[in-house]
């Protein structure tokens, strides 16, 4: 077969779910021509599991990636149906924002996004193999054998790559949401060298909105002061809908458990590993033997369809199991089913070759992102997206990568995770996987990424400027806090019903406000000239000041920290030939080649031993001994 | 949090006439300051010899020494070091490392002088080599230490503690990351009573190092009295020997003397003080400021009274500064016509117990003795499961360790947050794990995942 030269370009997308997206959003905004691939173009930013963005942690990530200038953040922002500010009861550092999606119009707005981007061409067709020259990635190939080439090339397949669905005992070749799989491309993928594994999620049934009983079920509305995941956005008003919230019982449980030898997940059918955190009910109700209920929310998948999701019950029973089980569930008992729950389970790569960056070790302008990385959900996608567009874009422009750490950015500890540490189950983000949480906070996430964003060329001038008019804001009030006294008769009422101690001398608002029963809303009946400040910065003011001395503490680990990671290491060190190494540690940092000893220090099977040892060899180089 | 001022005793172990504790890093002079009064006031001057005294947190002189501040970058390890030349012996300097390392030093790993000499470009290749082996050979010995500590009663207790506050950090995790759940709702009574607990045992275990010394270095008794009241004659009765100078005049025993002897087995350093009393005599008032010192740091202290007067001014000033649940009181010259009755002393000294001697009948002494044997063996006994930290590095790491959990504890009490209690808590689940090696890797979100049923 005659193949076709089309057009060329700077960077080209493979797969445009929410890492693609991300990706070809960055790079065509760092100037450089792209193209993105997807094999349907009705499946851009879809949604194929649940209906929702953000949550503990991911709602971390979304926050910086607006803050860089990525998508998601405006993307969800347009198109939510209820949002909700989770962990409200605990402190600031752990409030996560999660929106409910109308995943229709989030895929369309993300669409049309995509369309009016500058330098930014889409193509309906699938990518099956790669060109590649001198270890480096110069192209791909598609299913019409057209060539298009190109100087790097990001890999973002999602769980399409040789995608198979599991259905009690049928399988067969899918990708998500009923599309098709891509198989030639992992069969090309092995043959320039790629060790590609097998990993695997599920997604539960889908049922008519108008066959279940609500009155039987418990009704969660979103807030009431609706917070923006977008940092461009200040205010936002929306109608809202509901989700429900109901629970199995012993009777759905007995369904399950008589059925178990019909499950394609203890049939040993599927040989992919799936994540701990996003079990199937029958590996729920297996595992947690002795609980009595899970359970689970019934969400609307958006506002012009009847199709409702039922989260918390993914499955991969055969579809009568399915029905039966469903049935027996309080407010279930008379659900029609739309669509099936299923298993599919996915070829990816082991992060542990990639590079901090997100490039492939062994062919050079090789990017890869997204659930082909190893990762699970949305946001971690997109954030992975988000870098490795940057990334791709600095590397064919001969320009630094742009690598965060762990002190930095949620999306750090992400990449930095599944590089060093590896994963053996699709990876999610949890607050508790940072070591540095109260700095790294949703409410400052511009505050420690916008300049960077800006550096880039992705922050607009637009989000810049409010940027930098925050940042005025919060530190011209904590300034005005710390030089506003009040006298303790001024102050005796308002701490009288707070249970909180009279003063004796004068004390400025700021010392006011870091006793724990004072809160900065509240302070404003003894603060009559307050100022009229924007919602982020009201955060912004209120955290500061009550957590400064953990936030100090934490700010002292951070700089420990950077001082390991600031000792740089070489790509090609020879670490066999390093006297005192561990065989085993040799071998590990030889695969992982870290980039720093910080970095080292994480790899599982590196001793503080080796790290001392690595440190004495940097010396003796540095000093020219070698 | 690692400090990185580190300091040793870097001269042999055992008695010496002198010994000397290095300290190195950016927090020497500091330290050096805080503990350090020179005998002419001033500044620490570099590289120069100064004589004065170690004085603890009280203002109570630990040792008479020689410091010397040497500042960077030319010194052994290319950092700010400080020497102290305490008196040899284990005791004081046992006790002056303890407070350098409570004053901002951790202690020093093996080679880690040497190591650091040679990162901060003090040492030539040969030598860097040599460092290289001892790193790489320690790893083999802490190998082998680690696999004997394994077995150890210490690591199981660290293991256990270990898991106690692993079972606070799953249900902080769970309660932080899964809002959501249905789980069980996570109260401050429930953290205070988990982590109290680990509290209490980590505090036993930092007594129980104070134990492992007295078994190991012997428990130190002080005696102590008003001038001529026989303090001296005691001694001498205990030692069975005649040492110190028995007379008359008061003030005579112008010096503290330690002697070492055993009794019935059990090791005991005797220290006879100066006696106590007011006066303008320069020499007697250092020994008397000795004799404070000593029965401040004394595990048991022998009051010595006069049976046969009143209680005068003197000995009431002394009994305030003595901790009577440590001390036994010694009602002396029984052969003479007893003024003194048990029952005041009890009253003026709740909780000390008495004894009644004569120090010229030497078979009387049983009675102390049995006094002295029981306190050891109550104490120890009681504390026997736990005579387990016997090494600098653990214990300095479990009062780290300790700090933060008290930290924690405040914060639940303060109502703070989960997450700003999560960072204590958790770094004193780091700092018992540096005790036995284990690194923190992922084990608390693999023990979340296999408690809780969680996730969509």
């Amino acid at each position: 077969m005659e193949q076709i030269v089309m057009d060329r370009y700077d960077v080209i997308v493979v797969g445009a779910g929410h890492a693609g997206c991300e990706a070809a959003l960055a790079s065509a905004r760092m100037g450089n021509k792209t193209m993105i691939f997807s094999i349907n173009l009705e499946a851009i930013a879809m949604m194929p599991c649940n209906p929702s963005i953000g949550g503990t942690g991911k709602g971390h990530l979304v926050r910086e990636i607006d803050a860089l200038g990525g998508e998601m953040g405006v993307n969800i922002d347009k198109t939510f149906i209820q949002s909700r500010m989770l962990n409200t009861a605990k402190g600031p550092a752990v409030h996560s924002l999660r929106a409910q999606a109308d995943k229709y119009q989030y895929h369309l707005e993300m669409k049309k996004t995509l369309e009016r981007q500058k330098n930014l061409d889409m193509k309906q067709d699938e990518v099956v193999d790669l060109l590649t020259e001198e270890g480096r990635v110069c192209g791909v190939v598609t299913r019409t054998h057209c060539i298009y080439r190109s100087k790097a090339v990001i890999l973002a397949t999602g769980t399409f790559l040789r995608g198979k669905i599991f259905i009690g005992d049928s399988s067969f070749p899918g990708g998500p949401n009923g599309l098709a799989p891509s198989e030639e491309l992992a069969e090309n993928l092995r043959k320039h060298g790629m060790k590609l594994r097998r990993f695997k999620t599920g997604t539960p049934a889908r049922a008519l909105a108008s066959t279940f009983h609500y009155d039987k079920m418990i009704r969660q509305d979103g807030d009431e002061k609706i917070v923006p995941f977008s940092f461009m956005n200040e205010h936002l008003e929306r109608e809202q809908v509901p989700c429900w919230l109901t629970y199995t019982n012993e009777e759905t449980h007995r369904v399950i458990r008589e059925n178990f030898h019909r499950s394609a997940l203890f049939g040993g059918e599927i040989e992919g590993v799936g994540p701990r955190y996003c079990p199937s009910i029958e590996d729920k109700v297996k595992r947690f033997a002795d609980k009595k209920r899970h359970q689970l929310f019934v969400e609307p998948e958006g506002l012009d369809t009847e199709e409702m999701y039922i989260q918390g019950m993914s499955s991969s029973m055969p579809e009568d199991v399915q029905r039966e089980f469903y049935h027996t569930i309080e407010g279930l008992e008379d659900i029609r089913i739309t669509r099936a729950a299923y298993a599919i389970e996915y070829d990816c790569i082991d992060p542990q070759e990639l590079k901090l960056n997100l490039e492939y070790r062994n062919i050079g302008g090789l990017f890869c992102a997204g659930q082909f990385n190893g990762s699970s959900g949305y946001e971690e996608a997109a954030a992975q997206g988000l870098m490795a567009g940057i990334n791709a874009s600095l590397e064919i422009n001969g320009r630094k990568s742009f690598i965060l750490d762990r002190s930095e950015a949620y999306i750090g500890v992400l990449i930095d995770d599944l590089v060093t540490k590896g994963t053996n189950e699709p990876y999610r983000i949890m607050t508790s996987r940072a070591e540095y949480r109260l700095v790294l906070r949703q409410d400052n996430a511009d505050e420690r990424l916008t300049e960077k964003g800006y550096a880039l060329g992705l922050v607009s001038e637009e989000r810049y400027q409010r940027y930098l008019s925050k940042k005025q804001e919060v530190e011209r009030e904590i300034s005005r806090l710390k030089n506003t006294s009040v006298t303790p008769s001024d102050a005796s009422q308002y701490l009288e019903e707070r249970g909180s101690s009279p003063l004796q001398n004068r004390v400025s608002l700021y010392d006011l406000l870091r006793r724990p029963e004072i809160d900065y809303d509240s302070l404003t009946e003894i603060d009559p000239e307050r100022p009229q400040l924007s919602s982020h910065a009201r955060d912004c003011v209120q955290v500061r000041i009550k957590y400064q001395g953990y936030i100090t503490k934490q700010l002292q680990q951070i700089e420990r920290f950077k001082k390991l990671e600031d000792k740089k290491l070489s790509p090609d060190l020879d670490y066999d030939g390093i006297r005192g190494l561990r065989l085993e540690a040799a071998q590990k940092l030889g695969r992982i080649r870290p980039l720093s000893v910080g970095q080292a220090a994480r790899i599982s099977g590196v001793s503080p031993a080796d790290i001392n040892v690595l440190l004495i060899y940097l010396e003796k180089q540095k000093r020219g001994g070698l | 949090m690692m400090k990185n001022t580190i300091a040793a005793i870097s001269t042999p172990y055992g008695e010496g006439g002198v010994g000397i504790i290095r300290i190195s890093g950016d927090n020497a002079e500091e330290i050096l300051r805080k503990i350090f009064v020179p005998a002419v006031p001033g500044d620490p001057v570099n590289r120069r010899m100064t004589y004065g005294h170690i004085v603890d947190e009280e203002q109570n002189i630990v040792d008479e020494v020689l410091c010397v501040l040497m500042k960077k970058p030319k010194t052994y390890t290319a950092e700010d070091v400080v020497e102290i030349n305490c008196h040899g012996g284990m005791v004081p300097l046992r006790k002056t490392l303890e407070l350098v390392l409570r004053s901002g030093a951790r202690a020093a790993e093996r080679g880690e002088f040497t190591k650091r000499a040679f990162l901060n470009g003090r040492l030539d290749l040969t030598q860097a080599e040599a460092v290289m082996d001892l790193i790489s050979a320690k790893t083999d010995r802490t190998y082998d230490v680690a696999v004997e500590q394994m077995e150890g009663i210490l690591s199981r207790k660290i293991r256990m503690l270990r898991n106690m506050l692993l079972d606070v950090l799953v249900d902080l995790t769970v309660n932080i990351d899964y809002p959501d759940e249905d789980i069980e709702e996570l109260t401050y009574r429930k953290l205070f009573t988990g982590l109290d607990s680990v509290r209490q045992q980590i505090q036993t275990l930092i007594d129980s190092a104070d134990t492992g010394r007295i078994l190991r270095e012997g428990l130190k008794v002080a005696i102590i009295g008003k001038p001529n009241v026989g303090k001296s004659s005691l001694m001498n009765g205990l030692l069975r020997e005649s040492r110190a100078i028995v007379t008359e005049i008061p003030g005579t025993t112008r010096d503290t003397i330690e002697e070492s002897l055993s009794i019935r087995g059990i090791p005991v350093i005797l220290t006879d003080t100066a006696g106590i009393r007011r006066t303008d005599d320069k020499i007697e008032s250092i020994g008397i400021e000795r004799s404070k010192a000593s029965f401040n740091e004394a595990d048991l202290v022998i009051l010595v009274l006069d049976g046969s007067r009143e209680l005068e001014q003197e000995d009431y000033d002394i009994m305030e500064h003595v901790n009577p649940s440590r001390t036994i009181v010694l009602i002396n010259k029984s052969d003479l016509p007893q003024v003194l009755s048990a029952s005041e002393i009890s009253s003026a000294l709740k909780g000390a117990r008495t004894v009644s001697e004569s120090m010229k009948d030497i078979e009387g002494l049983k009675a102390l003795e049995d006094c002295i044997v029981s306190r050891v063996e109550t104490d120890t006994s009681a504390r026997r499961e736990s005579i387990l930290v016997t090494n600098a590095r653990h214990r300095d790491l479990l009062e780290e360790g300790m700090r933060s959990l008290c930290d924690a504890i405040d914060a639940v009490l303060r109502k703070e947050p989960l997450e700003i209690i999560e960072i204590d808590v958790n770094s004193a689940y780091e700092r018992l794990g540096e005790i036995i090696g284990e690194a923190v890797a992922d084990d608390i979100l693999n023990e979340v995942f296999s408690r809780f049923c969680l996730g969509k």
